[in-house]
């Protein structure tokens, strides 16, 4: 890992990596019916790295990852302030197309939800709504996302069969091939472990290793070990603020704030 | 990655792509709605074409038409109590004989009836509520009104009524009032007012007790249990802790019952014995809106068409407000559910 | 003290016995009903019943009876179920917590038990009495009158199922088809519905066993007709409109043929409900 070398702070993270960050999240407030959910979130998510954020639950976690792709926005009397940049062009702005944002910022959820389909049409459901393939391309082209998603061999002769036959771990990985099949730049992960048993959980997180070379994956985890496991930065949350942000390494072992060390070390949450 | 020729469309094919997304999207919104508001053009249209149809029978009559016991197609005349009246009457009797069958079976299914035995017998009384109507009324017209006539209507006039059999009137029929009048019948058949209400009763039954065990069964079990754990009776936890909580939707079925058997056609029928005249007596042959409608309709014309007419508006407009009662109630028990 | 234990006793023992009773009482009943239609229905059952028309009366069968059910049935369930389907859809996905979504799954439950003859004069208003106008009285009643009117009784069963079982799909599902930026109205037709199928197919099943023993909604639209006939714009007989005509003729071959007619129609329906719940429980089992 190069990255334990780099400096502690977020910036000098981006810059000594020399990217320019990703996502850049700025005075991010959250209401929902009125309740004050985000507290002005400042961070910036450097490209092809994993950020995990970690938090007790309710802490705004979940939220957060939430508004990176609007997904909130088709419930009613929800409400997110301040900006969110996505390669120079600020996604909260209702003019940023909702089409563009999805092929752009793909999510995988807590459990697997499988589509009512076959394998293949699980992960060519979404392709069909941004491109016009032929029938070899297509073909081609879920081939790639189930391989990438480490899925092909297992699934290769069954393409034709109801996706809800696979096992939990079988479904989480074919959600995360129907998310990367449509070339997202960024990848959002919520929980994806939550519920699957430890050797899936294993896989998942080998998977998310391999992943971070093509997206800049951004995992929301309750698990600390996943989060020392497998990410690069590691941002901690608490009541709606963002505590502290910062290379994992340091995290977990110098953490800068009382109230991280505090959760880091099991003393509450 | 993010270079990659064909993976990120330019922005002008993505608008012009959520532009039709759009335009989809509304007119996908717009043809549910409307399928939505078939139902509303449904009750609507309901009661204004038969209000539309018995305008002229309430322009000729006007409230007259509401308490004239007269049906005279010979004169053109026309009134709607005698209908209203069996309406009613055979309403109220299925009720009275529901009501407390029902609520005992669904006191019997959610309390007392063994685990193993709960499902096959609600089972099969729900199997009771989908047989047709006109399956009850053949039925009542074949097997069940010659039995009542047989062996149970004798009994009734002699002991009950004032015209029995060998003219001595019965202890009842002397001291009790109105009682003499309502079984007293000198009609040989058993289709009547009494024998249409005990069809009713029959077929309303399985929509009462499935709604009573329904709602019986959100009843708490921490409620149950901490009137168990003070010593109480199975009855006394169904009449003191269960009923009251439950009792606006135990209201909401019963009323949905006397929905069902207000608008009842079928069933009522055969059994009624189709006579417009108004007898005090259970035990006489009478009417009701809808058998009146279903035996004239289609070889009536002008003032009687019409009269038929009015009169499914006011059983649609009657039934309607049963019918909204019945859900209110219901509704009120799933709030509580809810909070 | 005792004497007061030992009468809530008693009334505990008699109220425990009266709901016991009850329920006797009840399947007593059904019991009586379902034996009457199966002896009298299969001691009436012969051949001719399926070949020959009511034409020839006491001699003759119920065919065209039969072929007018199913054709009459078959139009009422095509037009309520895509009405239906997306009407519940609408409620559940689109209305669900407005008020024009609430007040009409309200009255949809109205609808659900309003009277039905009432619903047959309705359509004999909007469609026979135009139609007679409209063809100088070649065409008045018909069997597609017959099967509007059923699709009005039809209908509110299949909104309110589609409505149910739409809710009951986790919304992780809309989700996670939304994050790739599906549309929401392909979302809705494509995976809501298929997710939901089974249910909704229950729905179906249940609408069709609901209006195929209805018959007052068709004395005065599909009306009736001795001969067979195939074409909706001719009048049409139905198995119920048969089993009313001939229950009430003093003729006791036709009774006869109204029972085998009753039984028919029974075993029909008792199928239907069945094969519902077979498609639900067959469901539930690959969800889990």
């Amino acid at each position: 890992m190069t990255d334990s070398a780099l400096a502690t702070n977020p910036a000098q993270v981006a810059a000594a990596s020399a990217v320019a960050p990703k996502l850049t999240v700025r005075d991010l407030h959250f209401y929902y019916n009125g309740f004050h959910a985000l507290k002005g979130i400042n961070m910036d998510i450097p490209e092809k790295k994993v950020t995990a954020i970690i938090g007790p639950s309710g802490c705004g976690k979940s939220t957060l990852l939430r508004i990176f792709n609007r997904i909130y926005a088709i419930y009613p009397k929800l409400e997110a302030k301040g900006e969110i940049v996505l390669d120079g062009e600020n996604i909260l702005d209702p003019r940023y197309s909702m089409n563009r944002l999805r092929g752009k910022v793909g999510m995988v959820f807590q459990k697997p939800v499988p589509f009512p389909m076959t394998i293949f049409e699980n992960v060519a459901y979404g392709i069909r709504h941004h491109e016009k393939l032929s029938k070899a391309d297509m073909t081609g082209r879920v081939e790639q996302a189930l391989r990438s998603a480490a899925l092909w061999d297992e699934v290769k002769d069954k393409l034709k069969q109801n996706a809800l036959g696979l096992s939990g771990g079988q479904q989480q990985r074919l959600c995360i091939a129907r998310a990367i099949a449509l070339k997202p730049e960024v990848l959002l992960l919520d929980e994806p472990t939550s519920a699957l048993d430890p050797i899936a959980t294993g896989r998942i997180e080998q998977l998310v290793e391999e992943l971070k070379n093509e997206f800049t994956i951004v995992i929301v985890t309750h698990n600390m070990q996943q989060a020392a496991r497998c990410s690069d930065l590691t941002a901690f949350m608490y009541m709606g603020e963002l505590i502290e942000f910062d290379g994992t390494e340091k995290i977990f072992t110098k953490p800068g704030k009382k109230q991280t060390e505090d959760y880091i070390t099991g003393r509450f949450g | 990655m993010s270079a990659q020729p064909g993976t990120i469309a330019p922005s002008l094919i993505q608008e012009q792509r959520s532009r039709r997304d759009a335009r989809h999207e509304r007119l996908f919104r717009w043809l549910l709605k409307g399928c939505a508001l078939l139902v509303l053009a449904a009750l609507l249209g309901a009661a204004g074409a038969t209000l539309w149809g018995g305008r002229s029978a309430f322009a000729t009559f006007g409230w007259h038409f509401l308490v004239s016991t007269s049906w005279d197609p010979g004169n053109d005349v026309y009134g709607a109590l005698v209908p209203v009246y069996g309406t009613i009457a055979t309403s109220l009797i299925a009720l009275l004989i529901a009501v407390p069958v029902s609520f005992g079976i669904a006191l019997y299914l959610s309390e007392v009836a063994p685990a193993w035995l709960r499902t096959p017998v609600a089972s099969a009384i729900e199997l009771l509520a989908g047989i047709p109507s006109i399956i009850y009324g053949m039925w009542g017209l074949f097997i069940f009104a010659p039995f009542f006539a047989n062996h149970i209507k004798p009994w009734l006039t002699n002991n009950l009524g004032d015209q029995p059999d060998d003219g001595k009137l019965s202890w009842v029929a002397q001291h009790v009032p109105f009682v003499g009048k309502l079984f007293g019948s000198s009609y040989p058949f058993g289709a009547s007012i009494l024998v249409a209400g005990i069809v009713l009763a029959i077929m309303i039954i399985p929509f009462i007790s499935s709604v009573m065990r329904e709602v019986f069964q959100t009843v708490p079990t921490r409620l149950k249990e901490s009137a168990y754990a003070l010593g109480s009776s199975t009855w006394e936890v169904s009449w003191d802790i269960v009923l009251p909580y439950t009792r606006s939707a135990v209201i909401g079925g019963i009323f949905l019952g006397l929905g069902r058997a207000l608008g009842e056609t079928m069933a009522v029928t055969f059994v009624l014995g189709n006579a417009m005249t108004l007898s005090a007596s259970l035990l006489d042959p009478g009417t009701s809106i809808a058998s009146t409608i279903a035996n004239q309709f289609s070889e009536a014309s002008g003032l009687q068409k019409s009269s038929l007419m009015a009169l499914a508006f006011l059983l649609f407009v009657v039934t309607f407000f049963v019918l909204l009662i019945a859900r209110l109630m219901l509704r009120q028990l799933a709030k509580k559910e809810g909070s | 003290m005792s004497t007061i234990y030992l009468r809530r006793r008693i009334t505990n023992w008699l109220a425990m016995g009266l709901s016991m009773l009850a329920t006797l009482i009840g399947l007593a009943f059904l019991a009586w009903i379902l034996w009457e239609t199966l002896r009298q229905g299969i001691s009436a059952l012969n051949l001719k019943l399926f070949t020959r028309i009511t034409a020839n009366g006491a001699d003759g069968g119920l065919a065209n009876a039969m072929v007018g059910s199913l054709i009459i049935n078959f139009i009422g369930i095509a037009i309520a179920t895509p009405i239906g389907v997306l009407a519940g859809t609408w409620l559940a996905e689109y209305a669900n917590r407005t008020k024009l979504g609430e007040t009409i799954r309200f009255l949809n439950d109205i609808l659900l038990s309003a009277p039905s003859i009432v619903m047959g004069l309705f359509v004999y208003t909007i469609i026979v009495l135009p139609s007679t106008a409209l063809t100088h009285g070649s065409t008045s009643f018909s069997g597609f009158a017959g099967g509007v009117a059923l699709a009005l009784i039809a209908l509110p069963v299949i909104v309110r199922t589609t409505d149910e079982m739409l809710r009951l799909v986790p919304s992780t599902l809309r989700e996670a088809a939304l994050s790739l930026g599906v549309p929401q109205w392909k979302l809705t037709l494509q995976i809501l519905i298929r997710a939901a199928r089974s249910g909704i197919i229950t729905g179906v099943l249940l609408a069709l066993a609901r209006i195929s023993g209805e018959t007052a909604p068709l004395l005065f639209t599909a009306f009736g007709n001795n001969y067979m006939a195939i074409n909706p714009i001719d009048k049409m007989s139905s198995l119920p409109q048969i089993i009313y005509q001939y229950a009430n003729d003093p003729g006791d071959d036709l009774h006869a043929m109204a029972w085998a007619g009753a039984f028919v129609v029974t075993m029909f329906v008792l199928l239907l409900s069945l094969a519902s719940r077979l498609v639900l429980s067959r469901s539930k089992v690959s969800h889990d």
